[in-house]
């Protein structure tokens, strides 16, 4: 598996993707700075989490708008798999590239903790070896994650089968205790029409080596790698 | 880009005439004063004055403390740089280092919480990868006013804002800390940060080597008139009127940080730096005068060239400012542009400055003119040293440990108040604001019952990158034991940093601290700082535990209200296979329960005292060295032939609070048994562990080989806390625990 | 030339921030207080002499590629 990761300025997270993408693909990762204007041709792109720009103006915002991202709807538009975690998801969404926005956590605090998340469809690339239904925990650390869509919008996603993971208690119960942001419908990540990207608020890099909390993000990144192979 | 010379004629600031009352305003004393004039031979510009006001300042010369930081012990074979670098270093093997410093921001987190902390966990990180070492853990001590306070929850939401503000974006995980509660500190609340990181033992950049005739360099955030004179602000007690200096304070840029920490990283794989020194305290004039001390040589600087970010600055602003996020670097001659190349990529301002030179002067020109030429050995070697006058501190009343008693309710009522104080009530409120798993290494982090790396440990577990060794890291301090009896005290402090790392099976390294004391020029204060150093020194001498960094805060004052003592010890250890790492949680069902170490049942400023009798009385506990020593090294044999499965040591509420928090990590109860008195359960005995084990006759016949004292308390199981068959859930302690900061905070 | 910008979440909009101030303000006394929303303002210099229209037209085009978030910010240009 090829992977580029996209690394800018404030970009935190690009050592423990690669570090992931080594022990699931046993390839490096390419990081490419985004000053570059070269992305090769990568059978994935990665959007890591940090603090681009630091969270300046809105959180992604002058990323999506960053010459390097023009290349990265490019190779999205020809069909290259994109995952956005974190501060990468709010760039998907800045470039417009998935639809919605993300707010303040509704506590106004940045919350780093493990949640608990359920797989709402097997039915993409980066889901297919997790089944429906699937919980999975991994950790979340963000201040702006408040996942909010106009009403179509949230009925596009739920009736078009886009919605990735929502946020849910350990017995798969989405209720309003386990949603830590305030996001609509506990969404934690989406798709793209075409399900070729995934963007989302959960970290599982965190949750992939023998030594992390638990190996729960490991089944997506296999699923990557087995669609790719 | 740089801001180049504005070529407009020489401004005129109406800068006044230096005069003993003006030096007294820039806190020179008389003597002082008049030391100043003879270094310069006339009368010192406004610029000159200010330079050797901070320069002298408490904050930059320690010229009260410096005396007693002498008698610390500071070597072992694996310290590669102890004090007087920007961070202590130690030897970790396989040609790695760890690098670590603790300091305070203390004033600047009162005037002003948010950046104020924030700043100075900005202000720490940069001094660790200053000697080139990537950040790779944060850990916080924090002490706040009683909660009832009006301003300390102000505070509170402020510091701990800050820090996460500014470590998260950093992307170094903020992995541990302690937060306590006390009148003391209404008025002077500590903010003391410290960051870890490692290097190659190859690459490691100091202050030191710079010769003559090589490019200054300044790289970084742009100057502007923040924190001007902020060392001096810090060298001072608060009063009234310490709100009005709020605009002193300076603001932070995580953002740049991080940028500035990338382009530092990759500039120094490169060979093109003899000496750096990060802005900090006094910025651009301690830095100059450091390289230039150190390096036996002279710096003339053009300030023309310095990045500026306000308009019409004067050079006495420039020398002095404070803002953040900044940089100097003497250049191998010849490397300017390779270095400004890599500046640029990370958007980051670079200008050369000046140069080094022969004739050890500080040379400072600007809008064509010289406003600076002075010596530059005085400032650093003739700064004011004080042996200030002290009085030994009052011997503490012993009390009699046996006529106290439970409260109504007996054991479990007890309990369940110490569970809920603030001193050992959750702080999941705090950290949970803190990003701790970034950088995918955190095995051990913050809290009992760990949402994040979901385990808990004495100390924080952090793994090093492509290795299977992880360091652990640790801050403790118990201020109630320093104000008693300050050498037993400042003895406690280094114990505890040792007990915690051993309990995780780690050995313990060196320490750093952050030395929090009130006003030296009381005798009665004074006396504090000289005996906790006294206890602290021996405490690291016979643990063989010695102190690399270190910062000191005075002044901790308001309207005359001193702080307690408190000097916070920050300890680094090491494990060699994260395999083995032993947290505090219970792992099964049906393990043994031993006590490690003596009880006697002490009860003097222990916590039970404080919060059930209502009373702050009697002595310290007493920590015999030779024991804790012993003691540590057993616990870690254990460990490391795995005859042990759970290890937590024994501090504040003694022994029933915890085995309580051994079940709270693990979810998994205990039922022991043992005299039934208040000494007995609350009793704050030093160099002590609670211990659970699969293999109790293996246990059993090790500690029987090597001495050591063990006493068998029953066994995990349930989920209850069953103590003397007094029973309470794990659920209800756990709800207990977890209830009052939340509630505090957001009522 | 002198633009600013006032960038205002969009009503319906959960405005978490504007919240916390209310809620605030309530508990220092101050009565009568409605809703409260936050938003930010951008300044920005152009140069002396260009056309106001023109100006107007970028400053629009900043703000729906960068400044605001059209899906749940508007915006409002103010020019001096």
């Amino acid at each position: 598996m090829k992977t580029s990761i996209i690394v800018f300025p404030g970009t935190k997270c690009e050592k423990d993707m690669a570090m992931d993408v080594e022990k699931i693909s046993g390839r490096k990762a390419n990081m490419i700075w985004h000053k570059e204007t070269d992305i090769g041709n990568p059978d994935i792109i990665i959007l890591p989490g940090g603090f681009s720009y630091g969270d300046y103006l809105r959180c992604g915002a002058m990323a999506a708008h960053s010459p390097i991202m023009q290349e990265v709807i490019k190779k999205a538009k020809n069909g290259t798999k994109i995952l956005g975690v974190c501060n990468g998801f709010q760039m998907l969404v800045e470039t417009k590239l998935l639809p919605g926005a993300l707010l303040h956590n509704r506590t106004l605090k940045f919350i780093c903790k493990q949640v608990n998340l359920r797989t709402e469809t097997n039915n993409s690339p980066f889901t297919q070896n997790m089944n429906k239904g699937d919980i999975i925990k991994v950790p979340i650390a963000h201040g702006e994650g408040n996942y909010f869509a106009d009403e179509k919008t949230i009925k596009t996603l739920e009736d078009n089968d886009r919605i990735a993971f929502k946020y849910c208690n350990e017995k798969g119960e989405i209720d309003e205790e386990s949603n830590p942001n305030g996001s609509i419908n506990n969404i934690a990540g989406i798709f793209s029409e075409d399900k070729k990207i995934l963007g989302m608020m959960p970290h599982p890099e965190n949750s992939i080596l023998d030594y992390q909390a638990n190996q729960n993000g490991k089944s997506l990144f296999e699923g990557i790698l087995k669609e790719i192979a | 880009m740089a801001n180049t010379a504005k070529k407009i004629k020489t401004p005129n600031f109406n800068e006044p005439e230096v005069t003993k009352e003006l030096s007294a305003t820039f806190g020179l004393n008389s003597d002082e004063h008049d030391l100043m004039l003879k270094i310069v031979g006339r009368t010192p510009t406004y610029t000159e004055a200010g330079i050797f006001s901070v320069m002298w300042s408490e904050h930059c010369s320690y010229k009260s403390s410096r005396f007693h930081l002498k008698k610390l012990p500071t070597e072992a074979p694996w310290v590669i740089d102890g004090p007087g670098e920007n961070a202590g270093v130690i030897d970790i093997g396989d040609g790695q280092a760890a690098i670590f410093k603790m300091e305070s921001h203390n004033s600047p987190s009162f005037i002003e919480p948010y950046q104020g902390a924030a700043t100075g966990v900005g202000g720490i990180m940069r001094d660790v990868f200053t000697m080139g070492a990537r950040p790779i853990a944060n850990i916080n001590a924090l002490r706040f006013g009683e909660p009832s306070n009006e301003l300390t929850k102000h505070i509170i939401s402020g510091v701990v804002g800050g820090i996460a503000g500014y470590g998260n974006c950093m992307g170094v995980p903020t992995v541990g800390g302690e937060t306590n509660f006390h009148a003391d500190y209404n008025g002077n609340p500590l903010v003391n940060a410290m960051t870890v990181g490692i290097a190659n033992t190859d690459k490691i950049f100091r202050a030191a080597g710079a010769g003559i005739n090589q490019p200054v360099v300044y790289i970084g955030a742009k100057t502007g008139r923040d924190g001007i004179h902020g060392a001096t602000m810090s060298s001072a007690e608060f009063d009234d009127e310490s709100e009005s200096k709020r605009p002193t304070v300076q603001v932070g840029d995580p953002f740049t940080e991080k940028l500035l920490l990338e382009a530092c990283l990759e500039l120094m794989k490169q060979d093109a730096i003899i000496s750096i020194q990060d802005m900090g305290a006094a910025g651009l004039t301690s830095s100059s005068v450091e390289i230039a001390a150190k390096g036996n040589i002279g710096v003339e600087l053009n300030l023309d060239h310095v990045p500026q970010r306000e308009e019409m600055m004067s050079p006495y602003e420039i020398m002095l400012s404070e803002s953040q996020e900044r940089m100097l670097l003497i250049l191998k001659p010849g490397k300017e542009e390779l270095a400004k190349s890599i500046m640029e990529k990370w958007d980051i301002d670079f200008a050369v400055i000046g140069k080094t030179t022969k004739d050890q002067r500080l040379k400072i020109n600007m809008y064509g003119k010289c406003w600076c030429d002075i010596p530059v050995p005085p400032l650093v070697d003739e700064a004011p040293e004080y042996e200030r006058p002290y009085i030994k501190s009052k011997k503490a009343e012993e009390i009699e440990n046996n006529s106290y008693n439970f409260p109504e309710g007996g054991v479990i009522e007890a309990l369940k108040t110490l569970m809920e104080c603030p001193d050992l009530a959750s702080k999941r409120w705090i950290w949970e604001q803190y990003d701790s798993l970034v950088r995918g290494e955190t095995i051990y982090g913050p809290g009992i019952a760990n949402t994040q790396s979901e385990r808990a440990a004495d100390a924080a577990i952090v793994k090093i990158y492509e290795t299977k060794k992880a360091l652990a890291i640790t801050s403790d301090c118990t201020p109630r034991y320093c104000k008693a009896n300050p050498v037993e005290g400042g003895k406690q402090a280094v114990a505890e940093s040792y007990r915690n790392i051993c309990a995780t099976g780690a050995t313990p390294l060196a320490v750093t601290n952050n030395l929090n004391f009130g006003n030296p020029e009381v005798p009665e204060i004074m006396g504090q700082f000289v005996e906790c150093l006294e206890g602290m020194g021996k405490a690291c001498k016979e643990l063989n535990y010695p102190i690399v960094s270190g910062n000191v805060s005075l002044y901790n004052a308001t309207n005359g209200n001193p702080i307690s003592p408190t000097p916070v010890i920050g300890g680094v250890g090491l494990i060699q296979d994260i395999n083995k790492a032993t947290g505090i949680g219970f792992t099964s069902e049906d393990e043994i329960i031993y006590v490690i170490g003596k009880t006697n049942g002490h009860l003097g400023q222990s916590l039970f005292l404080r919060e059930i009798a209502k009373q702050e009385e009697g002595n310290s506990p007493f920590v015999d060295l030779k024991e804790e020593r012993k003691n540590g090294q057993f616990i870690r044999k254990c460990i490391d032939i795995k005859a042990i499965s759970a290890c937590h040591d024994i501090s504040d509420g003694g022994i029933a609070v915890a085995v309580t928090e051994m079940a709270l990590a693990s979810n998994i109860g205990a039922k022991i048994s043992g005299e039934d008195s208040a000494k007995f359960w609350f009793g704050e005995d030093q160099s002590r562990y609670i211990i659970s084990t699969k293999t109790p006759e293996e246990f059993e016949k090790i500690a029987d080989e090597n001495n050591i004292e063990i006493l068998k308390i029953g066994s995990t199981g349930g989920n209850e806390i069953s103590i003397n068959n007094n029973n309470i859930s794990i659920k209800t302690l756990l709800e207990i625990n977890e209830a009052w900061l939340p509630q505090y905070m957001a009522g | 030339m002198k633009v600013t910008v006032k960038i205002m979440l969009k009503n319906g909009v959960l405005d978490p921030q504007g919240k916390a101030i209310e809620h605030a303000l309530g508990g220092l006394g101050f009565e009568g207080v409605g809703e409260v929303r936050q938003g930010k303002v951008i300044t920005l210099e152009m140069e002396d002499g260009m056309d106001k229209e023109e100006v107007h037209a970028q400053v629009v085009r900043m703000c729906e590629s960068l400044l605001a978030n059209p899906v749940i910010e508007d915006y409002d240009i103010e020019i001096i």
